[in-house]
């Protein structure tokens, strides 16, 4: 029995990991957003209400990052060490960027001084950045591929990640977070604050909207073969046009202020997003670029099917208890930030 | 510097700079629970505000917690690649289960455990203190289940050969119960509560001392004393267990954790000693045939020793690994010996009445820290040269295109950047220690303030 429901283990498994994720990139992509936008803020009030927004959820939405690097080192072992092998330097300076997230959000309030809290909201944004631009340039290099020797070990050099495909992904996914940030704050704040982050909202998804088109055209023009699945199946337009619409959708519902239909567009902008990729590069994890056989594939980098089985039925007790428990947390902290003694 | 040096060297400054925090959160976490249990069971409201303070401080460590454990998390698939790809099928199950398991409800109660005093009910709120607690139990099992599969490993097969060569799950529940999990388990565990109370002990001493926050500081030093009591005198049931399963599975890890060469002789066990390698004599207070008796119950009975194995199947650094395991052993004595003599005097009426106590209480939160790390030096370069127990020697294990150059850089960064947190964390510890709970006194200062201007630019 190498299938569930007609569907091979590890085809289910490279679902699983694809919409673990999305799920981090739509959980997290609203804190690093939010975060990415914070200087933006002038006033230490705001700034503190951005913080605070994101302040009981972040460190659980962080945990997707976790469950995916645990579910590709368990799925696909062969994957898991190839990649972060050969993005070694990348990954490092984004572990850095996550460390200095994570503890610029806890120090910033434990000193009242105005001079400590703008050095780390520097700390903290900067470091959003960086994290928001290194996920975009691996993203950008699992699309496209590396070059791969006959172990599946990498035979490039860092500079073979700075390709402009690269760079133009790097960039875009940084406007599509400060989007979802925007919009995801503008949904926790009144008055005056939720009126700047409307117009932050605008302006970040017309900077998405420039970034994001320049990216496609140079793809459909120099990397044609990015896009030939969709292109020869038509059911898979689906989702390029899906994504079009809730893009269009984003300013539409915030002129409306029904800024919770335009986080769903942006959510839903991310996952189709993500899916385009996941379809293009699918039975491949990372394609071997000089070579197409050293390409690492969901057959040849997939563990044992017994570990898979094991797995998904650990996904499939666990993931309804996540969701559980991440609706009450967020149905606890849901509607506008108050500030009380405990905040940041 | 080889590489394989140098990548041992950064996972052992990640994992050792990370283990500082991980068992203050999870001892702080049993002592919260308790502490809060209490208020609701009393409803006295000195019990909440001793809980608010002390989840104030459990925010800080959390915080640094999480964010060093996400580089471990990956740093197997950077530096260890071939190590990931044998193991994979065992240890990235291990991995996915604490992650979704562990990490998922510990950080989602997180939330409601710093954020959530207002919004919840206290039921609801000490349910989630007890989740973020559980969360943090369940985290260590997964983890010392898959450092302890590549201990003692079970419930698995090797396909493929030579390079290409993998273990493969045969068999779920035998690879989670391999031979040391659970004995290794309670003895990280019970550490972890060493940890969180030695650190509540000290605070609480050092209020006590400057003759602040008294009441606080007193109950917290009560609830804290009790935990590390019962604990300290565990830990040496649990080390043994401990040791004893080492002495079936690991012998050339015995051997060097007591310096025993020959393999024909009975074993000593020392107090204090220095290995030579070389003359492969150990120098030393030593009970004649102790070892032999721990594990064989006969003073005289022979203990196969180092000279058993060939040379590049045994650790290589005998010395340093007697030293560790004879310093944790000495930390968990002196843990005994300061508990036990506070808690006669608890007994007797008098437990505040020693200064020299109360003062060797606020240096006493280094025994368990030390213990801990020493203990985990002991098990893993006792370990070597495998990487996984008899399987894959350490040196196949490394990632073949990461560049020497490249571990330089990231350790050189991860040293800076640790450093850099170990002062900050250090700077914060003690500005919140010196602050302090919120007592009456100063609750009506911040009252009376708040008609000026906004307070909670205080926290
Ligand atoms: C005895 C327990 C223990 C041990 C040996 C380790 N950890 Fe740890 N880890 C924890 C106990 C813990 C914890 C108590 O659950 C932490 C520390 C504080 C915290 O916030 O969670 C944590 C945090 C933590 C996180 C962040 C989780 C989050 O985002 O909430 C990751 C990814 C890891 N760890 C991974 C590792 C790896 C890969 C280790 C092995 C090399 C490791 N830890 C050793
Ligand atoms: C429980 C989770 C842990 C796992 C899965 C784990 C796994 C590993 C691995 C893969 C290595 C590198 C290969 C090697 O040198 O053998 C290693 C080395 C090492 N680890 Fe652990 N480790 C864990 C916890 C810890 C902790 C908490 C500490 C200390 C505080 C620690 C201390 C060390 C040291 C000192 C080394 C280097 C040993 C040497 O090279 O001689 N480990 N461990
Ligand atoms: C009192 C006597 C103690 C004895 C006889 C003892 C024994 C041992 C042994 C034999 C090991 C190696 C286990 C292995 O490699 O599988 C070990 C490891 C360890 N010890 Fe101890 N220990 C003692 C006290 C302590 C104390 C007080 C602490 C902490 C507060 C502590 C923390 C640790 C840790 C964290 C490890 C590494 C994890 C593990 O291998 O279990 N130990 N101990």
């Amino acid at each position: 029995m190498n299938n569930f429901l007609g569907i091979e283990y590890n085809v289910w498994w490279f679902l699983v990991f694809g919409a673990v994720i999305s799920g981090y990139a739509i959980l997290d992509g609203f804190d690093l957003g939010a975060g990415a936008l914070h200087l933006f803020l002038k006033k230490e009030n705001s700034r503190r209400i951005a913080l605070n927004a994101i302040g009981p959820v972040w460190d659980g939405n962080e945990v997707w990052l976790v469950i995916g690097g645990g579910a590709l080192f368990a799925g696909f072992p062969v994957a898991y060490a190839a990649i972060f092998s050969a993005f070694y330097i990348p990954f490092m300076i984004f572990m850095v960027g996550l460390i200095w997230r994570a503890v610029a959000i806890e120090f910033r309030s434990k000193e009242p001084g105005l001079k400590w809290r703008w050095a780390w909201d520097v700390v903290y944004s900067f470091a959003c950045i960086v994290i928001a631009l290194s996920l975009g340039l691996m993203l950008g290099n699992v699309a496209l591929g590396i070059p791969l020797n006959e172990e599946h070990e990498f035979s490039g050099t860092w500079l073979t990640f700075f390709n402009p495909f690269s760079i133009m992904v790097s960039v875009t996914a940084l406007a599509l977070f400060m989007t979802h940030g925007a919009i995801y704050l503008a949904m926790k704040t009144e008055n005056r604050l939720y009126t700047k982050l409307t117009i932050l909202a605008k302006n970040a998804n017309i900077f998405f909207v420039v970034t994001f088109g320049i990216t496609s055209l140079y793809t459909l023009l120099y990397i044609p073969h990015l896009s030939d699945k969709i292109r020869s199946n038509p059911v898979y337009f689906i989702l390029p046009l899906l994504m079009f619409l809730a893009i269009a959708n984003i300013p539409r519902q915030l002129n409306k202020g029904k800024y919770r239909y335009a986080f769903i567009s942006s959510s839903v902008t991310i996952a189709t997003l993500l899916a385009m990729v996941a379809i293009e590069v699918f039975p491949n994890l990372l394609y071997a670029t000089n070579n197409a056989q050293n390409s690492i594939t969901i057959t040849n980098a997939a563990s044992s099917v017994k570990t898979m089985k094991t797995l998904l039925v650990i996904a499939l007790i666990g993931t309804p208890l996540v969701a559980l428990y991440t609706a009450f947390v967020f149905w606890t902290f849901k509607g506008k930030v108050t500030l009380d003694e405990a905040s940041y | 510097m080889s590489i394989e040096i140098l990548s041992r060297v950064q996972f052992a400054l990640t994992v050792g700079f990370h283990y500082i925090y991980p068992p203050l959160s999870i001892g702080l976490g049993l002592i919260l629970v308790i502490m809060e249990g209490l208020y609701l069971k009393t409803g006295n409201e000195m019990y909440e505000r001793m809980t608010r303070f002390w989840i104030k401080i459990f925010a800080l460590i959390f915080g640094i917690g999480v964010a060093t454990g996400i580089i471990m998390e990956f740093e197997f698939g950077t530096n260890w690649a071939t190590y990931s790809k044998y193991v994979g099928d065992i240890f990235g199950s291990a991995l996915a289960a604490e992650g979704i398991f562990a990490f998922a409800l510990e950080s989602g109660f997180l939330g409601i455990l710093l954020f959530g005093w207002n919004r919840v009910s206290a039921r609801v709120h000490f349910f989630s203190t007890v989740m973020v607690f559980l969360g943090s139990m369940f985290s260590a099992v997964w983890i010392v289940v898959a450092n302890s599969w590549q201990q003692t490993p079970a419930g698995f097969h090797i396909v493929g050969e030579g390079m290409h060569a993998r273990a493969e799950i045969t068999d779920f529940w035998a690879m989670v119960f391999n031979p040391s999990s659970v004995d290794r388990l309670l003895h990280v565990w019970v550490g972890a509560f060493l940890s969180g109370a030695f650190f509540v002990l000290s605070v609480s001493a050092y209020y006590i001392i400057k003759e602040k926050h008294v009441t606080i500081a007193k109950a917290s030093f009560k609830i804290a004393l009790v935990v590390a009591v019962v604990f300290s005198i565990t830990q040496l049931f649990t080390g043994h267990k401990s040791a004893d399963g080492v002495a079936k599975n690991q012998p050339a890890k015995l051997a060097s954790m007591e310096g025993h060469f020959d393999s024909s002789a009975a074993a000593d066990m020392y107090l204090l000693g220095w290995v030579n390698n070389q003359t492969q004599t150990v120098r030393g207070l030593k009970i004649p045939g102790g070892l032999s008796f721990l594990v064989h119950q006969n003073f005289s009975a022979p203990i196969q020793g180092l000279n058993a194995f060939a040379q590049a199947d045994r650790p290589s650094q005998v010395n340093a690994i007697f030293q560790l395991y004879h310093l944790m052993v000495l930390m968990g004595i002196l843990m005994i010996a300061i508990t036990v003599y506070a808690t006669w005097l608890w007994r007797k009426g008098i437990l505040f009445e020693k200064r020299w106590l109360l003062i060797a209480f606020t240096w006493a939160v280094w025994l368990p820290q030390i213990a801990n790390q020493a203990g985990w030096f002991t098990a893993e370069m006792g370990r070597q040269p495998w990487v996984v127990y008899g399987l894959l020697r350490t040196s196949d294990a490394l990632s073949k295109t990461v560049k020497a150059n490249q571990v330089i850089f990231s350790l050189v960064l991860f040293t800076l950047v640790y450093i850099t947190l170990l002062i900050l964390f250090l700077y914060l510890l003690n500005k919140k220690i010196k602050h302090g709970p919120v007592d009456d006194t100063v609750k009506e200062q911040i009252e009376e303030g708040s008609k000026r201007d906004n307070p909670l630019l205080v926290h």
